[in-house]
């Protein structure tokens, strides 16, 4: 492989990807329109490379893409049989280690969980379901946080302090305890600041931050990934489909 | 310690009772010459719906109960939506959303009755009640009636494309909201849905007339057999026709009178209480005014058809009519007749729906109210198996804070234990047991069409067993049933 120093790129399975300096692969590799699967990431916050859904490898070793910088000596490989089941069980870990009832969820078909669970064939939970108790909190007047579906990838923590300047939510607790806070002296979501138009408020990928009055409202059909793989459609909110 | 009245009993256990929807037994006790003791239907499957929905956000609740069953889940996903109408402050639903939900209620009436019929009761009433195990199947029913058999899958068929058209799925589908729904029609789906209506009501109404003449052709069996009256409790509407989705309550003794009229659903706890016995999962519900003992009373197709004063389209109406005059007391009791009433309400629902087919708000955006919040919220409609209550109680968070459930089956809870017992009395007793003998019980039964697992609020294995044990409980001879190895006897 020759390297271009004007046009850069990288060797994502195979194929060369294009990267601009300071990018990391999964910017490059999403920018190019090459899916890289992904819970915790997004364009427009820090990187935070806790899913480690995004693993690829290189150099015999595995990699967050999320956190990885693209260079032009990289050969990376995403979708290999072996990532793909890693990728799978880490799905089937977050599926059995909350409440996720797919079938009367409001957030079903539009749930980047759910979607990943398909991406990857998954069809059962091969880990012990753990049916943890969590709190609900239904305290503030426009959103319902259910901890049940609640995959503590701080999309909402670093949404809520990057873009809104708010810092409404926190992780709390340890190891299978952690949990998401609301950052207020009640510890309740109602005395926080949260507006029902912040950025917080809707990036949750698995709903479990709901906007109440929008719940159900749109049909089955309607919904992101209701014909569309997750690989297709990337990761999107409701309000992202173009 | 033995019931001394019960030493040197034997007992008779049928369970799973099949071709009902959910999982019950009917244990029978036998003195030593197979005279009948005393005969139970018991439901044992345990759900816990009511519990486990406490905490939710009431606008989950038209989802979440619906899974109660695979068979009806529209009349509970209307029955909560009606419930949190109430719950949003929403009085009165714009016109589009309120037929939406009544063409949803009439697919799902016409698919159900139609399950019922050719699925799961054809085989005894086309083939005889002691007929061959082997024989009493929807496969036989397909091998020896075909043409009837194709028309009952396709009316069952024509019902759930009713329901996905509306709700997105055939099965548990998503379309009621508080205050309205969340689609309307649209002009190509309505066009799909009229190409196969007007089959559709023929062959129901082929349904009828050959439900009708199997039954008038024993007429002295079939008025008797499992015979349990009492009165009949039902949603009628504010002229007495019949309203599967909305009205008031009517109940008439047994004797035809009315002892209550247009009664507000809404204060249904003064009117029905509900008695829990500890060899059932399913409640039994009766009327306060009279007791537990004899307090009770039918829901479903026969209570609405003997219930109303007429039927709104034209050929069920004369139908209702010929169902009445059939008979010279006030109303038809008899259990099988719940069979000839269902097919009467599957023509009025195919009826029904040719006619909304023409209606242009379906198509209509105008779908949603909004009200101011209420703590409270009863919703109360005519499910296929008869009056279903849905109570909510939610909290200033909008958690579901309490739920109560009086779904159809549960009302003819004494009432087919009194037909078991009947039939056992008449057809069992003294007689060797065998499986024909015992399929007795389950036609009465069937005649219900009871849901037990909406009753309990199950899922599972449906062998049948059924245990021969003496009065210290040691068995004598045991039977059973299941797909792979057939009926048997040890």
């Amino acid at each position: 492989m020759t390297i271009d120093i004007k046009n850069p790129s990288f060797l994502l399975d195979g194929e060369e990807v294009p990267f601009t300096e300071g990018q990391t692969v999964m910017e490059a590799a999403l920018t190019a329109g090459s899916y890289i699967p992904h819970l915790c990431f997004h364009p427009e916050l820090q990187a935070h490379g806790s899913c480690r859904l995004c693993i690829v490898e290189s150099d015999n070793r595995l990699h967050a893409s999320c956190t990885l910088q693209a260079n032009s000596r990289l050969k990376v490989s995403s979708q290999t049989q072996a990532i793909n089941k890693m990728r799978k069980h880490i799905v089937q870990m977050l599926f059995v280690e909350g409440n996720h009832i797919c079938p009367s969820c409001e957030f079903s078909g539009n749930c980047q969980l759910q979607a990943m669970a398909y991406e990857l064939d998954m069809e059962e939970g091969h880990f012990h379901f753990r049916y943890p108790k969590r709190e609900q909190d239904a305290s503030h007047n426009d959103i319902f946080l259910d901890r049940d579906r609640c995959i503590n990838c701080e999309l909402c923590v670093r949404a809520s302090r990057e873009n809104d300047a708010k810092n409404v939510f926190s992780l709390g607790g340890r190891g299978t305890e952690t949990h998401l806070c609301a950052n207020s002296a009640s510890g309740k979501l109602g005395d926080t600041s949260l507006d029902v138009s912040d950025k917080a408020a809707n990036i949750c990928p698995v709903g479990a931050l709901l906007i109440n009055d929008q719940s159900y409202v749109t049909p089955k059909e309607d919904r992101v990934y209701y014909q569309t793989s997750i690989s297709l459609r990337g990761n999107r909110r409701p309000k992202e489909i173009e | 310690m033995n019931d001394p009245s019960k030493v040197n009993l034997k007992r008779v256990v049928i369970d799973p009772v099949t071709r009902v929807e959910g999982h019950g037994k009917v244990s029978l006790l036998l003195d030593d010459d197979n005279q009948i003791h005393e005969a139970r239907f018991h439901i044992v499957e345990f759900r816990g719906f009511e519990r486990f929905i406490e905490g939710r956000p009431y606008w989950e609740l038209p989802m979440v109960v619906q899974r109660l069953c695979g068979i009806c889940p529209v009349s509970h996903h209307l029955a909560a939506g009606k419930a949190i109408d109430q719950l949003a402050g929403v009085s009165e639903l714009s016109p589009p959303a309120e037929k939406l939900r009544r063409l949803l209620h009439w697919g799902q009436s016409l698919q159900s009755h139609a399950l019922h019929f050719f699925h799961l009761a054809s085989p005894d009433l086309l083939f005889g009640f002691e007929s061959d195990v082997r024989k009493r199947s929807i496969v036989s029913v397909i091998e020896s009636h075909r043409d009837l058999a194709l028309k009952g899958v396709k009316i069952r068929k024509y019902g759930q494309e009713v329901i996905k058209a509306i709700t997105g799925k055939k099965i548990h589908g998503m379309a009621v909201l508080a205050g309205g729904m969340n689609r309307a029609l649209t002009t190509d789906q309505i066009k799909q849905l009229k190409i196969d209506i007007k089959d559709i009501i023929n062959w129901t109404e082929e349904a009828l007339v050959l439900v009708r003449k199997l039954y008038l052709s024993d007429i002295a069996l079939h008025t008797k057999f499992a015979k349990a009256d009492s009165a009949f409790l039902s949603l009628v509407d504010k002229d007495g026709t019949l309203d599967l989705y909305h009205g008031g309550l009517r109940i008439k003794n047994a004797d035809g009178s009315i002892l209550h009229d247009h009664y507000d659903y809404s204060n249904y706890t003064q009117l029905i209480k509900e008695q829990v016995k500890s060899w059932s999962y399913m409640k039994f519900p009766f009327l306060i005014e009279r007791g537990p003992q004899t307090g009770w009373y039918k829901v479903g197709p026969l209570a609405r058809i003997n219930n109303c004063d007429r039927i709104d389209t034209i050929k069920a109406e004369s139908y209702r009519q010929d169902f009445l005059a059939h008979s010279e007391d006030a109303l038809v009791h008899p259990p099988l007749a719940f069979h000839w009433a269902r097919m009467i309400e599957a023509l009025y629902c195919a009826e029904a729906i040719a006619k909304m087919l023409d209606d242009p708000d379906l198509c209509s955006g105008d779908l949603m109210r909004r009200g101011e919040k209420q703590l409270e919220g009863i919703g109360v409609i005519e499910a296929p198996r008869g009056t279903l209550f849905h109570h909510y109680k939610i909290n200033e968070n909008d958690q579901v804070t309490m739920a109560n459930l009086i779904v159809s089956t549960t009302s003819n809870n004494q009432a087919m234990n009194e037909s078991v017992r009947q039939v056992a009395n008449t057809y069992v007793s003294g007689r060797e047991l065998t499986p024909e003998l015992l399929n007795n019980i389950e036609v009465a039964i069937r005649a219900y069409d009871p849901c037990l697992s909406c009753a309990t609020h199950a899922v599972g294995k449906m062998p049948l067993q059924v245990e021969l044990l003496n009065s210290v409980g040691e068995t004598v001879a045991r039977c059973s049933r299941s797909s792979e190895t057939g009926f048997n006897v040890e």
